[in-house]
């Protein structure tokens, strides 16, 4: 089970975003837990300096618009 | 780790590229026969020839595609110039910067780093908490919102390149000078508290190479994003343009927004604060304000002033700040306008 954050204050790209981390990991048939934190504090905890970000099991993989899908599927293999 | 094979990387490069420069050579070919085409175009309306209303018609059918192919060729293209920046390098590259220079790169860094209105209170968060004096940030934030391709494109496409230019040069010197104010005025002490507490290291990214078909690909991103969204403002504004070319007298505005009004400058600011409309939007109306005896600077301040500030951002930005600091933001960056508008006013 992969533990996925997605950090966003609600924007468009921000769901996009997350819509496509399921996509990925349905495709690939990796059980995740996706959770989204759209606390501003919480946001700038992880460092980041644009949204959405993506947090894989406490790491932070990707910041600042969406991500290639392809990138995605590595992110969650890995 | 990818259940499909894909192309050699280099064949599919070889491929974008291919397709890119076509696509840009039958730009160019349609741009070179749009005066011909609008012209049998404009032609065919059943409209009284010579007439008003037949020449707001031509300058609209001519106007639309023009402005919406240079749009898309200078969005592309900055959307490619976009993909070689990103918010954390920038923050990397300002993190720790002393003022005077660090406000410099910061606002020149605002125009070519991708900014989203929607992501720009986790922007600030990221750069105030990795190190990023706040009179740098300023710096930043002013000039990505005001200093963007839309504004530059359409300012180019329907007024000129000197005025489009005199814009850029401005609109980068009042982010320079607002961000250096604010952070010699010492206002640390009035972000919202928590704000001031937060200390976050920057995050470790792994970095995935782009490759030149990736690129090319954000640039058609960026086309799809912005061309996609404010098309319907760009021919809304040209159709009260054309409208305004067609039936106003020449010199009507003159009295109320020209040289001599001086208090023009103060009201055009005063008006445009509250005000929100994207560049695309505004760009017209200002071409047509221009056409009808406006002054260059009054009409400028007006575009800056809405274009910079507005409502909407402060509500944003309200978050982060508190009422005092955002006030002085305010204050700078229309005071930074005001004197821009009545300089170019006294050149021009």
């Amino acid at each position: 089970m992969k533990r996925v954050k997605l950090l966003g204050s609600g924007c468009k790209r921000c769901q996009t975003a997350a819509e496509m981390v399921e996509a990925e990991a349905g495709r690939l048939g990796i059980a995740i837990e996706l959770e989204k934190v759209t606390d501003l504090a919480a946001i700038a905890a992880y460092g980041i300096a644009a949204t959405p970000g993506i947090v894989i099991d406490g790491k932070v993989v990707h910041a600042g618009g969406l991500p290639r899908p392809e990138d995605v599927a590595r992110w969650l293999a890995n | 780790m990818s259940t499909t094979t894909p192309a050699p990387p280099a064949e599919r490069t070889s491929l974008w590229l291919a397709g890119t420069t076509g696509a840009v050579a039958l730009w160019f070919a349609l741009y070179s026969l749009l005066q011909p085409l609008s012209d049998r175009l404009a032609a065919l309306l059943p409209l009284a020839r010579p007439g008003r209303l037949a020449d707001a018609a031509a300058f609209f059918v001519y106007e639309t595609p023009k402005v919406l192919m240079l749009l898309t060729l200078v969005v592309f293209a900055m959307g490619i110039v976009r993909s070689f920046f990103s918010p954390e390098r920038t923050r990397v590259v300002l993190a720790g910067r002393r003022e005077g220079l660090g406000n410099i790169a910061a606002a020149a860094l605002g125009t070519v780093t991708p900014f989203c209105s929607c992501s720009a209170v986790p922007m600030f968060l990221g750069f105030v908490s990795a190190g990023v004096p706040l009179g740098v940030t300023f710096s930043f934030l002013i000039a990505a919102p005001m200093v963007n391709e839309v504004a530059l494109g359409l300012l180019f496409a329907l007024i000129g390149w000197r005025v489009a230019l005199a814009y850029f040069a401005f609109g980068l010197l009042i982010a320079i000078v607002s961000g250096w104010v604010i952070g010699r005025l010492h206002l640390e002490a009035w972000l919202e508290p928590w704000v001031r507490e937060l200390r976050s290291a920057a995050a470790q990214i792994p970095a995935s190479p782009l490759t030149p078909a990736d690129r090319i690909k954000a640039g058609l991103e960026a086309v799809q994003d912005i061309v996609g969204k404010v098309w319907l403002w760009v021919a809304a504004g040209i159709a009260v343009g054309a409208f305004i070319h067609g039936f106003v007298p020449a010199g009507v505005l003159a009295a109320i927004m020209g040289r001599g009004t001086w208090w023009s400058v103060p009201a055009a600011v005063l008006i445009g604060i509250p005000m929100y409309s994207n560049a695309a939007g505004i760009v017209p109306v200002v071409e047509a304000l221009l056409g009808k005896g406006a002054a260059l600077g009054t009409t400028l301040a007006f575009m800056m002033s809405v274009v910079a500030l507005s409502l909407p951002e402060t509500i944003i930005l309200r978050k982060v700040l508190t009422l005092r600091l955002i006030a002085v933001f305010i204050g700078v960056v229309g005071s930074g306008i005001l004197a821009v508008g009545f300089l170019f006013n006294l050149i021009f």
